[in-house]
């Protein structure tokens, strides 16, 4: 078994706790992990990536190779198709719906939901408007992570316990919050 | 113990105090900052006292090191691969003079140029300073390879470098940890002249530290940690190092590959093992992140006749990163690829944040500039930079850490007028104030804008040398106090800092404005920090 996963968003946007979270499911279930993240200038409004490999097997790679990739999920909708090149032919991506503008020349958003609808395998959720529905946009991204979970080879379980593991320490309301999150877009698919 | 999930920076930083160091001297920079904050926010650090405070660049960061070395102590050093430049005269000047106390030299480099000016190799400059280099491929064999260079360290007295790329670097696996080792006691260097490198001494040492390095060339056990993997075919053998042995192997998941492959962990490389490959294959494959340095070597034995293939021959991109597929299409394989990017997507450069004081800075030094044309503004190493791009278009130069003063002074030189630097806090405070000290003895015509926003912010907001302290360093360089000017860069001042700006840049001598205001990144954290969230 392997799982490649490109996860995808604009600097800022809390794509690493996403990460951490599948980082800590997959250690709970044994798997080896490999974890390639960006930081330093880019992560100034810039696009940003991170490549997450799960395997039963030793990885070689901390990059994931082109067009192998299970799972793109994207925080950010643009964001989810800069990385095609790195989707398999039956890969599934998984983006919000909502942008985050901070370019002119930024594209039309409904030309752009269109364009995703194009790619075979393609989910896309408005998971501001479901984190909102929970009690802040702030969940968003876990929302989608929720959305994707049904793509990723980590049970649903282990996500929740990595939830309770990393949001432990900011309390119980924290923690709440993030388990519905992760339901909610577990549940929007 | 449990395995800890850790990027390369980490899993080198955890193997430093658990290999007994004693200081650990850095200057923030991508990719290597992760280790100083790594050993800053360690419960074992602090348990065993190590220092691990930032140093003003990273000169004073190494030099700083080889004096924990000369106490006999282990000492670490990390940089990013141009920091090298700016500590180059310690690195180079330590290998002559021999360590004490184990030092390791972290450097990363960048490839690709994800953050930086250039993609130097830094294991030139191992060969340059005829000092051993390590070069692990994954995040354990970076925790494991940190005890080994201390030991080397010690055992041959010389000083150790560490390369890394960004990769490696920023990208997390599983590590297991060994039982941690005890600092060393205080202990002097045995000759008292060791340090000393007048001339007639330093002869002596070149001569003993060429010796050192040859003996490390020949070193067996050393060499036999280069990992040799043995395979049926002999039509092509391939040796590679660092990340690119991972790219390699992810080529042949599960099965491995039937033709030899030597794995170059460590150099100077020993010339049997490199004969392992060269005297039996038809042709050589040299896969290297970086410059083609084994490679080179290679076609520079006159006694290889087989065809060397690799980065100089087109085989692999002369430039760039490696990445699986660049080295499955040099092996022939089958490559995959998905779709290509839709022309919809727009590219999304960084860019200063909403509300950053730099922008402000940028908006009033625009207004002012029309008034004398374009092409007079020198810039640095920061957020700032991102000055150059749209909207702003505001500088015209970012070469090297602290280059915006001195550039500014040289075209003076040449009479161009007016003549302005914008430069950082941490940076100034880096490489700014000596060029400040030139300006000031000879009286340039220039202006200099600190633009102060207490920290150093594009590295993720590690604390500035310069904070509380920009206008008494002005003063005491020699800065008249008349022409040192603060102003607050937010845009309800607007009007005024443009008519401060107009007045400093028209005055012919040294003026410098500090434009001072918290980098909002910083500052937001520091509320969540206060508010207890």
């Amino acid at each position: 078994m392997k799982n490649d996963i490109i996860l995808a968003g604009v600097g800022g946007q809390g794509i690493l706790s996403i990460a951490a979270i599948i980082g800590l499911g997959a250690v709970e279930n044994d798997l080896f992990i490999k974890q390639a993240e960006v930081h330093g200038m880019s992560q100034r409004g810039g696009d940003v990536q991170s490549h997450l490999r799960l395997s039963d097997r030793e990885i070689s790679s901390d990059l994931i190779p082109y067009g192998s990739a299970e799972v793109i999920l994207s925080v950010e909708p643009m964001e989810s198709m800069r990385y095609l090149p790195w989707l398999s032919a039956k890969g599934h991506l998984v983006t919000n719906s909502n942008p985050f503008i901070n370019i002119s020349d930024y594209p039309d958003t409904d030309l752009l939901l269109a364009e995703i609808r194009k790619v075979p395998n393609s989910v896309i959720i408005d998971a501001d408007t479901i984190a909102k529905d929970i009690g802040t946009s702030r969940v968003a991204n876990i929302v989608v992570l929720g959305a994707a979970s049904h793509f990723i080879d980590v049970p649903y379980k282990s996500l929740e316990n990595a939830i309770r593991q990393l949001f432990g320490k900011k309390g119980e309301e924290i923690v709440d919050m993030n388990l519905k999150a992760l339901k909610a877009g577990f549940d929007a698919v | 113990m449990q395995k800890l999930m850790l990027l390369g920076d980490e899993a080198i930083a955890q193997a430093a105090i658990d290999a007994g160091l004693s200081g650990m001297y850095a200057y923030p920079g991508t990719p290597s900052t992760e280790i100083m904050e790594y050993v800053q926010g360690s419960r074992l650090a602090a348990e065993n006292d190590i220092h691990r405070l930032w140093s003003a660049n990273e000169k004073t960061a190494i030099e700083a090191a080889i004096g924990m070395s000369y106490a006999g102590k282990r000492a670490m050093v990390a940089m990013k691969h141009v920091g090298l430049n700016v500590a180059a005269d310690g690195f180079i000047n330590v290998a002559m003079t021999g360590v004490n106390g184990g030092l390791v030299v972290v450097v990363a480099d960048d490839p690709s140029m994800h953050s930086s000016q250039n993609e130097q190799d830094s294991r030139f400059y191992g060969k340059f300073a005829m000092v051993p280099v390590f070069e692990p491929s994954n995040q354990q064999e970076a925790y494991d390879m940190i005890f080994e260079a201390f030991d080397l360290s010690e055992r041959y007295r010389v000083p150790v470098l560490y390369r890394i790329t960004t990769r490696l670097a920023h990208s997390r696996s599983a590590v297991a940890r060994k039982e941690p080792l005890k600092q060393n006691e205080m202990k002097l260097p045995g000759d008292p002249r060791q340090f000393i490198l007048l001339p007639a001494i330093a002869r002596k040492k070149y001569k003993g530290l060429l010796r050192i390095y040859d003996a490390i060339a020949n070193d067996s056990v050393f060499a036999g940690k280069n990992i040799f993997i043995d395979g049926k075919k002999r039509s092509l053998g391939i040796i590679t190092s660092g990340i690119a042995y991972n790219y390699l192997m992810e080529n042949f998941a599960g099965t491995g590959p039937d033709f030899p492959i030597l794995k170059v962990t460590r150099y100077p490389i020993n010339e049997n093992q490199l004969r392992k490959i060269t005297d039996t294959c038809d042709k050589i494959l040299v896969i290297e992140e970086g410059y083609p340095v084994i490679e080179e070597l290679l076609k520079g034995y006159p006694s290889t006749d087989r065809v060397v293939m690799g980065r100089l021959d087109g085989t692999l991109p002369r430039d760039g990163e490696l990445n699986p597929n660049i080295i499955a299409k040099a092996l022939g394989l089958n490559d995959l690829y998905g779709s290509d990017i839709p022309s919809i997507v727009r590219s999304r450069p960084p860019s200063l944040c909403k509300g950053c004081g730099h922008a402000d800075v940028y908006n009033a030094l625009n207004e002012v500039m029309k008034e004398y044309g374009p092409g007079k503004v020198f810039s640095d190493i920061g957020c700032y930079t991102l000055g150059a791009l749209p909207p702003y278009n505001a500088i015209n130069s970012c070469v090297e850490m602290g280059a915006s003063i001195t550039m500014a002074v040289g075209a003076a030189d040449a009479g161009l007028f007016p003549s302005i630097a914008v430069i950082g806090d941490s940076t100034f405070t880096h490489s700014g104030m000596t060029g400040l000290l030139d300006a000031v003895i000879k009286n340039s015509p220039v202006t200099v804008i600190i633009s102060d926003n207490s920290t150093t912010g594009m590295t993720g907001g590690q604390a500035s040398h310069a904070t509380d302290r920009l206008e008494p360093i002005c003063k005491g360089l020699g800065v008249p106090e008349e022409h040192i000017v603060v102003i607050n860069p937010l845009r309800k001042y607007h009007e005024e800092n443009v008519e401060h700006l107009r007045r400093e840049i028209a005055f012919r001598g040294v003026s410098v404005i500090i434009a001072r205001r918290e980098c909002i990144q910083t500052a937001s954290k520091r509320k969540r920090k206060e508010s207890g969230r």
